[in-house]
């Protein structure tokens, strides 16, 4: 037939670039990367968590020589890749409860240091929920006593795994099932809202870092920078979920990408509590964008919506912007 | 080698014995003197190789553990009262994963009203969680059972939890035997695990497990603990072969053999038990006493071999369900079902009141001669309690309970005892 | 068994005089047991503290409430609490205090017991002298094994050795050595008067 084809110049964005040398392709590309998280897990379609996963338990695999222990919060990420009877993770991984893992990863490393095993690493995930509220404490004695643990936070902005409860890195005006968009403010409250990576950076560890699903090499050089240090680490990834987004499951990374490039969320590196480097925005875009394609934030939209909502996102958007230096002088 | 120390610290150096290689602690009164004088031994390098980590709370003390132990390390822990309730998810978290951690409960109240003082609430309220749990008599019995603990808690696989009486055993200044490390060494070897996190053989730990064998793998943990009703003994019998003394086993009967009246307790009140018991049985009272030094794995067909002579029991405990009764006496019955016999529950020492032997010789007086209602609370005064329920009848806004009965009773620290 | 029972102030080392009272007991081949009555930690606020001594295992484990020897450690409590309740009649009393009995005002209490088993001993001042700090608990134990002879001067300095190390355990025992000898000196003068 004479359909028209149409060819992308993608250059090295493309996850599976072979063109580039050795050095240069992503963990991903390799076909002797580790794949910790096998397939046969149980996620949704277009789950970021999943995707988010499996980039950082594989580039640490590499970064560690596959010498790596996974501790586990309760949550999406630890119900999908454990359905009875199946395990899909392909390295020593434990789950223990909803708030320790960053506790039980403190104790797998003291166990490893015991036994003169510190050459094997390890690594504490959770959700959203399981980080910044029920297991804060714990992730907090961790930073404290700079327990040599990687931690990394897959936030997807809500308790997902029991039905899209706010959690306290819901952003303001989303919907969830314990913040509906009813009454004259719907969605999520505009609080105080709780930055761990900042928090993290009060505690002056060794390594904060942000990322997002969208950014492959960006997470994965991350989390290998993360593997030649010791002590406490953090990494806090954004990992959109459609179904709890209200989102189409093939927007996930154009979502994780908008984030990053409305100002939304700052795609940032940080060591001893400032910040080192940071990732411009390419292409400045309005909070909108990002917004209108999520149905949890429906409500903002139509008439009459919420402008001043809108108003106030865009405006902690712009805030994000001027103190990270996201965008260089050209562009701001 | 005999020495004159602290319970506490006596059970410092006999978990340093036992060569732990992950400790972790957060403070609580009554345990603290254990954790720091563990921390001591480890920070001045007399025990070494040994990771302790001082955690932001129990419940992370708990999962420090079960990281630890999950990892091949031989893990330890202590807490008390509030701090076990903090900690209870992780608790049932470490013997749902079958991972061997020791930990000492210096047997404190629960509030509220908040009490510093010994009694067994807060190891009862976990009698169901899967952990063994054993109560030391003396500082002697505490430092044994510890050696006993790790060694059987690994064979099994099952954690345990031994009590000891806070400020009561804890605090007190008494006679301790204390093993050399080579006795130690030979009665307890390296921890092997049965499950573990290493790269070289990667396992999945913690899976959700659904309806399709839930119940079988509970029922592994109770399979466990009866096992365990048969190690316990002989393990004991071991022990007692190896360092000369009786410690542990499941239970301790003491002047039972002809006795018509037989006082079941757990814990250092069998001490006062067993001197006021030989002054009634000088006075001609066939009495004995029953200490349960195994309160889990409950010891069912032990406790009925050693009851089912006698005319009538007595449960002397330090502990309640509200709204029933005894928790202990609960499971006493339990053992003694279809036998014909009086049985009575007498609850004292809640919240640290003293057991005095006077108070006993006058309630197992009454028991004797069938006098005793079949619950009773030892030394209760009720002019106060009946002042509040007139108080609460008379008026909506009664006030606190705690203040208005401790304004009945008149300052605390003009008291003697 | 003897019966030990010390009063105090929260801070005055009153659950430490039993602590060494029973070490000494120990060092002298027998059985003892000390406990506090209350454990949580507040200066200043009145402690009890208990002492049991036996030549067996000692399994009972209650507060003493009929002491064979009281030791008070703060002599303001004599009016605030009932330290004399249950004390045997031929029970031993150490008072710390520069003062005799009849001007704290004890004077009708202590003709009911026997006066070759009660004494006062400033004790806080022998320890000022000889620790620089006014805390008496070494010296009462030396006072106690002077006036009583149930345990040796040379158990309790034995037992403060292991409590307490370098200069502290030196002047503790210069301490609990000067007061058994004041003691010791009252005894005598009060014997030949």
């Amino acid at each position: 037939m004479n359909a028209p084809v149409k060819f992308y110049q993608t250059g090295t964005f493309t996850v599976g670039n072979r063109l580039l040398r050795a050095d240069q392709r992503s963990v991903q590309a390799s076909t002797e990367r580790s794949n910790s998280l096998n397939s046969g897990h149980r996620a949704c379609q277009g789950c970021g968590e999943a995707l988010g996963a499996r980039y950082v338990v594989d580039a640490a695999m590499r970064a560690t020589g596959n010498q790596l222990v996974a501790c586990n919060a309760t949550g999406c990420l630890e119900v999908f890749s454990t359905p009875y009877p199946e395990t899909s993770w392909q390295l020593p991984w434990i789950h223990s409860l909803f708030g320790n893992a960053a506790a039980v990863g403190t104790g797998v490393a003291a166990a490893l240091k015991v036994k003169g095993r510190q050459g094997v690493r390890v690594l504490a995930q959770g959700g959203d929920g399981g980080t910044t509220d029920i297991g804060f404490g714990c992730l907090s004695g961790m930073f404290e006593r700079n327990d040599d643990v990687l931690y990394v936070c897959y936030d997807n902005e809500a308790y997902m795994n029991t039905g899209v409860q706010r959690s306290s890195a819901t952003p303001p005006a989303a919907r969830t099932a314990t913040t509906m968009a009813v009454g004259p403010q719907p969605g999520a409250s505009f609080g105080q809202g709780k930055n761990v990576p900042l928090i993290a950076m009060a505690h002056r560890i060794p390594y904060v870092a942000t990322a997002t699903v969208a950014d492959l090499r960006d997470l994965e050089a991350k989390v290998e920078r993360a593997m030649t240090l010791r002590g406490a680490r953090y990494l806090h990834v954004l990992v959109p979920c459609p179904l709890g987004w209200g989102a189409a499951s093939r927007d996930t990374i154009l979502l994780a990408r908008l984030a990053r490039e409305t100002g939304i969320f700052p795609v940032f590196e940080a060591e001893d509590g400032e910040v080192t480097a940071v990732t411009k925005i390419r292409r400045r875009l309005p909070v909108e964008d990002y917004l209108r394609p999520q149905r949890r934030f429906a409500h903002l939209f139509g008439t009459p919506g919420h402008p001043e909502m809108l108003a106030r996102i865009q405006a902690e958007a712009d805030r994000n912007i001027r103190r990270f230096g996201l965008l260089d002088r050209a562009e701001a | 080698m005999l020495r004159q120390l602290e319970g506490s610290h006596a059970v410092a150096e006999a978990v340093a014995l036992c060569r732990p290689e992950v400790i972790c602690a957060y403070p609580i009164s009554p345990q603290t003197h254990i954790v720091e004088g563990l921390g001591e031994l480890v920070k001045s390098g007399a025990l070494a190789p040994c990771e302790f980590i001082n955690v932001e709370s129990e419940f992370a003390a708990m999962s420090v553990a079960i990281g630890a132990s999950a990892a091949g390390a031989r893990a330890y822990t202590a807490t008390a009262s509030q701090g076990l309730l903090f900690m209870v998810e992780a608790v049932y978290n470490a013997s749902g994963l079958g991972l061997p951690i020791v930990m000492t409960v210096a047997n404190r109240a629960i509030g509220a009203p908040i009490n510093i003082w010994n009694d067994h609430s807060d190891s009862m309220s976990q009698r169901d969680c899967g952990w063994l749990q054993w109560f030391a008599e003396s500082n002697q019995e505490a430092v044994d059972l510890h050696l006993q603990a790790f060694r059987i808690g690994e064979e099994l696989s099952m954690p345990v939890m031994v009590c000891m009486d806070g400020f009561i055993l804890t605090h007190a200044y008494e006679q301790v035997d204390l093993p050399s490390q080579a006795d130690v060494d030979a009665f307890l070897p390296p921890y092997e695990p049965r499950q573990v996190l290493d790269p070289s053989d990667p396992v999945s730990i913690g899976a959700m497990v659904g309806p399709e064998a839930f119940m079988e793998v509970r029922y592994l943990a109770h399979a466990k603990q009866t096992m365990a009703l048969e190690r316990i003994p002989q393990v004991a019998e071991e022990f007692a072969q190896r360092f000369g003394r009786r410690s542990g086993g499941l239970v301790r009967p003491y002047r039972c053999e002809d006795a018509e009246t037989i006082v079941v307790a757990l814990g250092s009140v069998i001490g006062t038990l067993e001197d006021t018991i030989d002054e009634m049985r000088e006075a001609g009272v066939r009495i004995g006493v029953l200490g349960i030094q195994s309160f889990r794995p409950f010891p069912l067909a032990a406790v009925r071999a050693a009851l089912q002579g006698a005319r009538r029991v007595v449960v002397l405990e330090k502990s309640f369900s509200v709204g029933l009764g005894g928790v202990v006496s609960t499971d006493v019955r339990l053992a003694l079902s279809g036998l014909l016999l009086h049985g009575y529950t007498v609850i004292a020492g809640l919240g640290g009141r003293a057991i005095t032997k006077a108070s006993l010789a006058r309630t197992l007086g009454e028991a004797v001669a069938d006098r005793l209602p079949p619950l009773t609370f030892m030394d209760l005064d009720w002019r106060i309690v009946e002042r509040q329920l007139e108080r609460e009848a008379a008026t909506r806004r009664s006030g606190p309970i705690a203040e208005n009965l401790l304004r009945d009773v008149g300052a605390v620290a003009s008291k003697v005892r | 068994m003897l019966q030990v029972r010390f009063h105090g102030r929260g801070g005055q080392g009153v659950v430490t005089a039993a602590e060494m009272l029973s070490i000494a007991a120990f060092e002298q081949g027998r059985h003892a047991q000390a406990f506090p009555s209350f454990g949580s930690e507040r200066t200043g606020a009145p402690v009890v503290a208990f002492c049991r001594i036996d030549d067996r295992e000692i399994r009972l484990r209650e507060p003493i409430v009929a002491p064979d020897v009281l030791i008070v450690q703060d002599a303001t409590l004599l009016h605030q609490v009932d330290v004399f309740q249950g004390l045997r009649p031929d029970g031993y009393v150490l008072i710390n205090s520069r003062r005799s009995f009849e001007e704290l005002g004890l004077g009708d209490l202590v003709r009911r017991f026997r006066p070759e088993r009660l004494t006062c001993v400033p004790a806080s001042e022998i320890a000022k002298r000889h620790i620089g700090r006014p805390l008496p608990n070494a010296a009462l134990l030396g006072g106690f094994a002077a006036l009583s002879g149930l345990i040796r001067l040379d158990a309790v300095v034995h037992a403060i050795r292991d409590k307490f190390t370098g200069k502290v355990a030196e002047s503790n025992v210069a301490a609990a050595t000067a007061s058994f000898d004041h003691v010791a000196q009252r005894m005598r003068e009060a014997a030949d008067a």
